[in-house]
């Protein structure tokens, strides 16, 4: 990894078991299996609140999710910290990760969404849809070949959507 | 509404899957409450998804039911695989590393529900502002508590991923024992930060405590009702989370059924249906479902036992239960003192197990003569966790129960809620007051909503207030 190359995580999240829901991991696993320098790839259920101290070790995250709504096949776009009420949820959104890993550590890491389309969510599977497996693919190569020039144009495209 | 009668609640452009909590009031011609109902909606298909799967992957098909506790039903599906394979007794390398797994899986929970679901109630009062009153605000505020909760719940983590193997959709725990050991490099990684874990959960211990002690007038009727208790117990009486036999206590403390073997459960509870609702209503037979509700979960557990098996947490236990003169404590805002009584009981437990040279024996797996029920109970952090399940002669998946603590905790957080409803609300407008209050009700008993339904988008909280002709007056969503 070059000294002056970004730091980059990328956390795919949702539930492998609940169809494309599992997009998220999905894209994790697709992104590990190419090993890109400067990148670490996690895998999660949901977002939680220790997510805040990976996220303050890095200089860019992208939180990875299936997305019920919206272009297809993904949504790419920045986000910022913004603080959000829980009710009973242990999960958090991206923004409320950011924020934390700002108020906790100080981070000033810059993140980004990637919605990935999915379609089908109603019921327990272990297995994504067609058109979720062709998004997801889109998603990757998106993402691969934003990584491999070192995470340049990231916020450039994401200003974009 | 999608075919099953869920609510689709779509978060642009992501979503998460979980579930979502509906709390109805209806009115009588006074305008006074005559009834609250809170609504979770169950999805039942996961008992149809394993069907037909081998018996030996349903410990890690399991978790896949909830993303914050999978290793309370990775652990109770093997403690019933352990049933089918014949193993009797586990090797003591394979039932240590199984309890070591679970007392990281108690100890990361409840550290992340108490910090930053229910700190900012405490540090701001239920009357603050939400956009104040949130775990960011405890972070600008309180940045020092903001940070052990991140921390505590990331030991527990790592405890989950030494044992299981990863921190999510672990595969550690296999029918008749365990996949892996702790090595003495994982094992001194682990011990670097007891001393700092044990420290932070003395004080968890005391702000719950203090805060409980200095608003126990406050806090006494808050949503309090009288109840029975349930968990499982050691042999000798102890608080045990990993394994025991069932006891139930009345709200004086009187036995219902005491050291009952949980294979046999169902002989002592049932699960009542009721039209408006899609989560079932568990309760003791003996008791009929008007008296044999009951509640589960550290309130339940620190009322049933005799006395706990760790010197520091039994000391708060004891000072816990001088409340109320030893009787069982029936308020329900003591759930969070009692739930930081078993933090601080989890890592007491992860030290002892730390320093026990067995987590490093090489005898992982037993077996026995196959058999083609299992039934497996454990206390999870939010209460008892039942799995049953049948097998044939293929080792596939013919029928699956389970019970998820917050089915059993159904009933008296649907009374929490009226109790609730009838002392605070006036009028009818659902007030911010209210919304919060009844938030907070709910939030006492850590429901887990996203093991025990299936919904699209966020977790709101929606109330609706009916009139006495079943009109909509009012209606308010977090």
């Amino acid at each position: 990894m070059a000294p002056d190359q970004p730091r980059i995580l990328v956390i795919g999240y949702g539930n492998p078991g609940r169809l494309d829901d599992g997009l998220g991991p999905a894209l994790a696993e697709a992104l590990e299996s190419l090993e890109l320098p400067g990148l670490t790839v996690e895998a999660e259920y949901q977002l939680t609140v220790e997510d805040a101290a990976l996220v303050a070790e890095h200089d860019v995250v992208v939180f990875a999710d299936a997305a019920v709504d919206g272009p297809e096949p993904f949504e790419f776009r920045s986000v910022e910290p913004v603080a959000g009420a829980g009710f009973t949820s242990h999960s958090v959104e991206p923004a409320g990760v950011l924020a934390l890993a700002r108020e906790l550590f100080g981070a000033r890491t810059a993140g980004y969404v990637l919605g990935i389309r999915g379609y089908e969510f109603d019921e327990f599977g272990e297995r994504l849809s067609a058109g979720a497996r062709a998004n997801l693919e889109a998603a990757t190569r998106f993402l691969e070949r934003l990584i491999r020039r070192g995470g340049t144009g990231l916020a450039e495209v994401a200003s974009r959507n | 509404m999608a075919d099953n009668g869920t609510k689709r609640i779509v978060i642009e452009p992501v979503t998460r899957v979980e579930g979502h909590g509906k709390v109805s009031i209806l009115l009588d011609e006074a305008d006074r409450v005559k009834q609250a109902r809170l609504h979770i909606v169950e999805f039942r298909g996961f008992e149809r998804f394993i069907q037909g799967r081998p018996f030996w992957e349903v410990p890690v098909l399991v978790q896949r039911l909830c993303g914050i506790c999978p290793v309370s039903h990775h652990l109770a599906a093997a403690k019933a695989m352990d049933r089918i394979v014949g193993a009797e007794r586990l090797t003591p390398t394979a039932e240590k590393m199984r309890r070591l797994m679970h007392y990281g899986q108690i100890f990361q929970s409840h550290a992340l529900h108490f910090f930053h679901l229910v700190s900012p109630d405490l540090l701001f009062g239920f009357d603050a502002d939400p956009a104040i009153r949130n775990v960011i605000g405890v972070a600008a505020k309180h940045p020092d508590l903001a940070v052990q909760g991140v921390m505590m719940r990331k030991y527990g983590q790592e405890v989950i991923r030494l044992t299981a193997g990863k921190k999510i959709h672990g595969t550690g725990a296999i029918p008749g024992g365990i996949n892996k050991n702790l090595s003495i490099e994982e094992r001194d990684f682990l011990l670097k930060d007891l001393g700092q874990m044990i420290e932070w959960s003395r004080g968890a211990v005391k702000i719950a405590r203090d805060y409980t002690l200095a608003h126990l007038e406050e806090l006494s009727p808050f949503g309090s009702f009288p109840s029975n208790h349930l968990s499982l117990i050691r042999s000798d009486g102890a608080m045990d989370l990993y394994h025991g036999n069932l006891r139930a206590i009345d709200a004086t403390g009187a036995k219902i059924f005491d050291q009952v073997d949980y294979t046999r459960y169902y002989d002592y509870i049932v699960e009542e249906v009721r039209p408006w609702s899609y989560m079932k209503f568990p309760f003791i037979k003996s008791l009929g479902p008007e008296k044999g509700w009951y509640r589960v979960g550290p309130l339940a557990r620190i009322n049933t036992c005799d006395f706990i098996d760790t010197p520091e947490a039994e000391a708060a236990r004891k000072e816990f239960l001088a409340v109320t003169g030893g009787a069982p404590n029936n308020i329900t805002m003591a759930y969070h003192w009692a739930r930081m009584i078993e933090v601080l009981h989890a890592i007491e437990k992860i030290g002892e197990l730390l320093h026990d040279p067995d987590l490093q024996g090489t005898d992982l797996v037993v077996q026995g003569q196959r058999q083609s029920e299992g039934i497996g109970l454990i206390e999870a952090p939010r209460g008892t966790l039942f799995h049953h399940y049948r097998v044939n002669e293929n080792d596939q998946i013919t029928m699956a129960n389970l019970i998820v603590s917050t089915t059993n905790n159904n009933e008296p957080m649907n009374r929490a809620v009226e109790k609730v409803a009838r002392d605070c609300l006036s009028g009818r407008k659902i007030t911010e007051g209210l919304l919060n209050r009844i938030e907070v009700a709910i939030r006492a008993y850590d429901p887990c909503l996203s093991c025990a339904t299936h919904a699209l988008g966020r977790m709101p909280l929606t109330v609706r207030l009916f009139d006495c002709e079943g009109r909509i007056v009012d209606e308010v969503s977090r």
